[in-house]
């Protein structure tokens, strides 16, 4: 114990023991850590199932009236109804198509124009200025725009969600292709390697984990851009079916309606992760939300 | 004009920094399967005397004549990581020929089950292991190693030391080894430079018998010796009334 030998010491610091305890507690035995495990994984369930059982509950009590809100049980019901007439069957390709063609079309201009302007100086001083302005435009403020320029059927849907997805694929590319370690670069040259081979061996390998997620957050994006496409003058999809929902103030369909769409988010987001998983073997898959 | 026998040669070597000589008039010559090494505190030059023997810079004047096949092991083991050790063994090619050499190189490295891995599952040393392996693929005339060990772990080091001797043995490349590790240079080199403010300051050559003994007096001669030049007192080590005067720069 140290002694402060200071003559004008009006304090003095209470005596302190020069070893602290720092073992195990008997306290924390398997049963505890069991117990707080299960606690944990337990509220995590429990918390969503709470707010439906109390949703429902609002609604049997009559404290919101149902064409407001309606409850769980209703919007199980309006499913049924949806699979039953056939609606959702016919809907779902509808949607899904359109998505896709517009993701295909819209990602594959993205990717090729990310290509170029990472590969090739001369391409990133074309397309990169154009791109970035371009980006900041919120695609959602450009559709009455687009009504003028390409009419209310199909095509303009496909633009729609084309101009949505083009920037997220182009951004990731290109970042991914110049992200590349000029130091694996330098020594693939000493290594004889050709320009080609280069890109070839070397860039594009490792560019592709961002050229992926790009994609990846693009394939989000064309779902946004779908409900947003599908509420220009729908004729077939999940669009319709909402836009029906609304004329008849059917707010159980409605909401049914929004949860397709978020399935069909989550379900995209779980094949693009599997994909991701597939290609880059070489990949440390991390565990992201 | 130029001598076979030679791996490098180099005729006031000129490389400036806007207005500093960072190589200021090398004449260097070294010949076929010669293991030299090149010494010196950080900035003086070393790597960028590295950067031009592997082409990757320009020198500003002078002469510079290299053998044509080269190969570098970088500080880091730069590695594709998107491709397999046999595949960065062998950067580009594909392939029966190229994987049996891929595998007869891994196997001189001690490598031989890691062909399939990827380079993330590897550790430092390992890494590393196969950027010789790459290096020395394809049998290159000059081997140029920029501080490859710099940054293994201490026991990792010692066991590279005696994989490059060994390697340099069956295959009898020329070898520049830049390192700050005087013990290194002298328990690998034949001949050893210290490069100061852009001159070579020191030029020694190595005349102890393999294996080396790092206890050795020869080798303790020597290290005394290259420490005065760098400027540098060990006081672990010689008493200092033996310490010799530095060799100044002509």
């Amino acid at each position: 114990m140290s002694q402060h030998s200071t003559p004008t010491a009006a304090f003095q610091a209470p005596a302190q023991p020069f070893l602290v305890d720092l073992s195990p507690r008997a306290d924390r035995t398997r049963w505890s850590v069991a117990l707080q495990a299960w606690g944990g994984s337990f509220r995590r369930v429990a918390s969503p199932l709470a707010l439906l059982l109390l949703w429902q509950l609002v609604v049997e009590l009559a404290i919101v009236p149902r064409q407001v809100l309606p409850a769980p049980s209703q919007i199980v019901a309006a499913f049924g109804e949806l699979i039953e007439t056939g609606e959702l069957q016919r809907a779902l390709p509808a949607s899904i198509g359109r998505s896709l063609l517009g993701l295909a079309i819209g990602g594959g201009i993205g990717l090729v124009i990310g290509l170029f302007a990472g590969l090739w100086r001369i391409g990133e001083e074309i397309f990169d200025a154009p791109l970035q302005m371009l980006r900041t435009v919120p695609f959602i403020a450009a559709v009455p725009l687009f009504i003028i320029w390409f009419g209310i059927d199909e095509p303009v849907k496909i633009i729609v969600i084309l101009a949505a997805t083009i920037f997220p694929v182009y951004l990731n590319t290109y970042a991914g292709v110049r992200g590349v370690d000029p130091k694996l670069i330098e020594a693939a040259t000493i290594f004889g390697l050709s320009h080609p081979r280069i890109i070839r061996h070397v860039i594009l390998p490792t560019a592709m984990p961002s050229i992926l997620v790009g994609i990846r957050y693009a394939a989000g994006i064309s779902l946004l851009a779908l409900v947003v496409a599908e509420q220009i003058n729908a004729r077939a999809g999940i669009g319709y079916i909402l836009t029906n929902a609304n004329t008849n103030q059917r707010s159980d369909i409605l909401i049914a309606g929004i949860i397709v769409y978020a399935a069909l988010g989550i379900l995209t987001d779980i094949i693009m992760r599997r994909v991701e998983a597939a290609v880059l073997p070489w990949k440390p898959q991390h565990a992201v939300a | 004009m130029s001598n076979q026998a030679n791996a490098v040669e180099l005729q006031r070597l000129v490389r400036r920094y806007g207005a500093r000589h960072v190589l200021n008039q090398i004449d260097l010559t070294i010949r076929a399967s010669e293991f030299v090494a090149v010494l010196g505190p950080s900035g003086t030059g070393k790597t960028t005397l590295l950067r031009i023997l592997s082409g990757l810079d320009r020198a500003d004047g002078g002469t510079v004549r290299l053998a044509a096949k080269r190969a570098v092991v970088f500080q880091e083991p730069r590695l594709v990581p998107a491709r397999r050790v046999w595949e960065n063994v062998v950067l580009g090619e594909s392939g029966e020929d190229a994987k049996r050499a891929a595998s007869r190189a891994l196997g001189e490295v001690g490598l031989s089950g890691h062909a399939q891995a990827w380079p993330k599952t590897l550790s430092g040393g390992e890494a590393q292991r196969v950027a010789l392996a790459r290096a020395l693929v394809h049998e290159p005339a000059l081997l140029l190693l920029d501080e490859p060990f710099a940054s293994l772990d201490a026991l990792t080091r010692i066991r590279m030391h005696g994989l490059v001797e060994q390697l340099w043995r069956r295959h009898r490349p020329a070898v520049v080894l830049v390192t700050h590790d005087v013990d290194e240079a002298i328990l690998l080199a034949d001949r050893v430079l210290v490069l100061a403010d852009g001159r070579i300051s020191l030029d020694m050559s190595v005349g102890i018998d393999r294996p080396r003994r790092k206890a050795s007096p020869e080798f303790d001669r020597l290290r005394t010796r290259l420490l005065v030049q760098l400027g540098v007192v060990d006081h672990a080590q010689a008493p200092p009334e033996e310490i010799p005067e530095p060799i100044a720069t002509p």
